[in-house]
């Protein structure tokens, strides 16, 4: 079989890195870094040092604090039981107000309050943990492409749980915590809004989310298949095009016919991520405002296939019964 | 498993069946013998006239009467008990036992059921056998769900509305409201929800679609098929791409409606506490009841043949008891003319209730005053 470059065959010990010095201003980073022989299997052996930073720490408290609202309201839905608790721990849910309730700011604590005030702090952390992708970025000197992507990510969010909902005029419009229970929500959602398989936007998503896999696994594939010409030294190769870069390209040009550079592959990847959820976001928010029912909107714009009819009849209509 | 293709290729309606789980059905799913057969009506007296107290199978002759309380006692009796467990052994006409008067109200269900719902039961028809099967009570019912009122100390936190636990087979374990039954079988909430217009339709909740999808789930396992035994899946609300089967449902949503409010909610009276549920109401009839897993009940193998007799007149004006609420019903005449059944007194269960365990009260239940 030979040398394949799946895990990492010589993994080196040297002295950690501790990363470029920070700017005044910032705190020091935390942790003695140690090194993990499993991690380095697959990745980078070295584990630490953290920067934890206030916009961390703000970011990780308030994430703690939904956290633990929701698992203590989900808790107590079972009696306190603790046996209960982990046997139907997928089950288990904090939901939304219920339609009543409007827009209402707060609704009753155990009718939807509690929802609120979790979906509250879980944004919150979450747009501090992106200010720190962004402000992080900049300290080390870095471009701030992970933050602007992460930003995709966070549209789509808040277009399920707040901007929709805010369009709807209400909250019960929103996605419960729970791991089942956000799953049936998905459901229910394509159920009520005919079919979400015809809503455009959604098939753009699907695109992009299948593409983005298809796409992570061909350049890993092929930054390791050329591992044994230096093809992970991937700036290099970029300013300074070596046998590794040109090979990857030909490989892919006599496959498909096109080729994608050291750099391009990149662009390519951070784009299909970001398309994901941008246009997956777009289709939300069309989504029971614009649009009741995908697939006859399908059908009105002549791209629903059409089927034979079965000649069956709604018997609501015949006028006997209700 | 298997699948089977009903709809137009590309549509993927069709069922998908395990064939270990149907072969372990057949077993579950037999009819029994009949007690005796039963020889044809040649015209002799009538049950109404030969016996007291008969109020709605006066119409049978007595060998078919005795026939059809034969073959009660095996579906629905505890073996145990045999004809005492509805009637006073020193007087049969008695109603006493509480028993008798819910089975009565029963016969007339089941008459309706087999007259009215054609829509539903087709030919083959129901009997007491369909929903019994050989227990006192069935063995798939429902109550109101204790747990839907909220407990105290759940004020502050802890709210499910419903929706969240595991383990509900009523909605065969999703995680979905999990009182199907109560909107849908017993009350008349709306259960379509998507829009028939393409933008500007009608704003219902996704919380309405998740009751939806929760009778749907109970409808599915009670049945024991999949989504596309009736529907299209790519377009649910589509009559025009459903299976006929989708409106044969249709219909028995209705008709359990019908039997759950005017037969069996109007008994609660006459029933004693251990057949009512914890918030006091009678044991309901869902899909199940009926269904047990199967498409068709008893593989839609009808009894009529061997119980012509619960194939009659609907109601009988030898005193049929019309519970209160209960509209007077029209028996057609053999001259043509319609008599209308009125409804007798009804026997209010603040004052007459305790009466039904005393024989020295029978008197006032044995014969209509209406």
């Amino acid at each position: 079989m030979g040398y394949q470059n799946i895990f990492t065959q010589v993994q080196v010990r040297a002295a950690a890195d501790m990363g470029v010095p920070l700017p005044k201003g910032d705190w020091a980073r935390d942790g003695k870094p140690a090194p993990s022989y499993l991690m380095g299997k697959f990745g980078e052996a070295q584990i630490g040092p953290f920067y934890l930073g206030r916009l961390g720490l703000a970011s990780l408290v308030l994430g703690f604090l939904a956290f633990e609202i929701i698992g203590l309201n989900m808790w107590a839905s079972v009696g306190w039981d603790p046996v209960q608790f982990l046997r139907q721990l997928p089950w288990l849910a904090l939901e939304p107000p219920s339609p009543k309730y409007g827009l209402q700011v707060i609704p009753p604590l155990a009718e939807g309050g509690w929802w609120l005030i979790a979906g509250l702090c879980m944004t919150t952390s979450v747009m501090l943990w992106w200010a720190r992708t962004f402000i992080r970025a900049r300290r080390l000197g870095l471009g701030t492409h992970t933050a602007w992507a992460f930003g995709s990510a966070i549209f789509l969010m808040i277009s399920l749980g707040f901007i929709r909902p805010l369009l709807m005029g209400s909250w019960s419009e929103a996605v419960p915590f729970g791991i089942f229970p956000h799953l049936d929500w998905t459901a229910a959602f394509s159920i009520r809004y005919g079919n979400l398989f015809y809503n455009p936007f959604h098939c753009l998503s699907i695109v992009f989310l299948y593409g983005s896999t298809l796409l992570f696994a061909m350049h890993g594939a092929t930054i390791l298949a050329v591992g044994r010409y230096g093809g992970e030294r991937e700036l290099e190769q970029i300013t300074d095009r070596g046998t590794a870069a040109e090979r990857a390209g030909l490989f892919w040009r006599w496959t498909m016919g096109f080729n994608a550079s050291y750099e391009s592959i990149h662009r390519w990847a951070w784009w299909f991520a970001v398309l994901t959820t941008l246009t997956g976001g777009i289709g939300i928010l069309l989504t029971g405002t614009v649009v009741d029912n995908w697939f006859l909107w399908a059908q009105q714009h002549g791209y629903a296939p059409v089927y034979p009819k079965t000649g069956v009849v709604d018997p609501a209509t015949l006028g006997v019964l209700k | 498993m298997r699948s089977t293709q009903f709809g137009f290729r590309g549509t993927a309606v069709g069922s998908v069946t395990n064939p270990r789980i149907a072969a372990s059905l057949v077993a579950l799913n037999g009819i029994p013998a009949t007690p005796y057969a039963l020889d044809p009506d040649n015209g002799g007296e009538r049950a109404g006239h030969a016996y007291q107290n008969v109020k709605v199978l006066g119409d049978l002759s007595t060998d078919q009467f005795n026939h059809l309380m034969a073959s009660i006692t095996q579906w629905v009796a505890p073996p145990a008990q045999g004809c005492n467990y509805c009637h006073n052994p020193n007087n049969m006409a008695s109603d006493a036992v509480y028993t008798k008067v819910v089975a009565r109200r029963m016969l007339q269900m089941t008459r309706n059921i087999n007259a009215n719902w054609t829509s539903h039961v087709r030919g083959v028809g129901v009997t007491c056998w369909t929903c019994h099967r050989g227990n006192a009570v069935p063995m798939n019912v429902w109550n109101e769900d204790p747990s839907s009122v909220p407990k105290s100390g759940q004020r502050l936190i802890g709210n499910t509305r419903g929706i969240a636990s595991a383990g509900h087979d009523s909605v065969k374990y999703a995680s979905l409201p999990y009182d199907p039954f109560t909107p849908y079988l017993l009350g008349a909430y709306p259960i379509r929800v998507q829009s028939k217009v393409a933008v500007n339709g009608p704003e219902v909740p996704i919380k309405a679609t998740e009751a939806t999808y929760g009778l749907m789930m109970h409808m599915s396992g009670s049945l024991g098929v999949n989504c596309t035994y009736c529907h299209n899946s790519r377009s649910w609300s589509d009559w025009s791409q459903s299976r006929p089967q989708r409106v044969t449902a249709w219909y028995g949503i209705r008709m359990v409606r019908n039997i759950n409010n005017d037969y069996i909610q109007k008994l609660a009276w006459a029933m004693p506490a251990n057949r009512k549920g914890p918030l006091g109401d009678p044991y309901k009839v869902n899909c199940t009841t009926c269904h047990q897993g199967l498409p068709l009940p008893l593989y839609g193998v009808s009894m009529r043949k061997e119980h012509p007799q619960l194939w009659g007149p609907v109601t009988r004006d030898v005193g049929g008891i019309a519970l209160p609420g209960v509209p007077a019903a029209a028996v057609p005449q053999a001259d043509g003319s319609v008599r209308h059944v009125v409804s007798v007194k009804a026997v209010s269960p603040a004052s007459e209730a305790p009466a039904l365990r005393s024989s020295t009260a029978v008197a006032s239940l044995a014969t209509p005053t209406g």
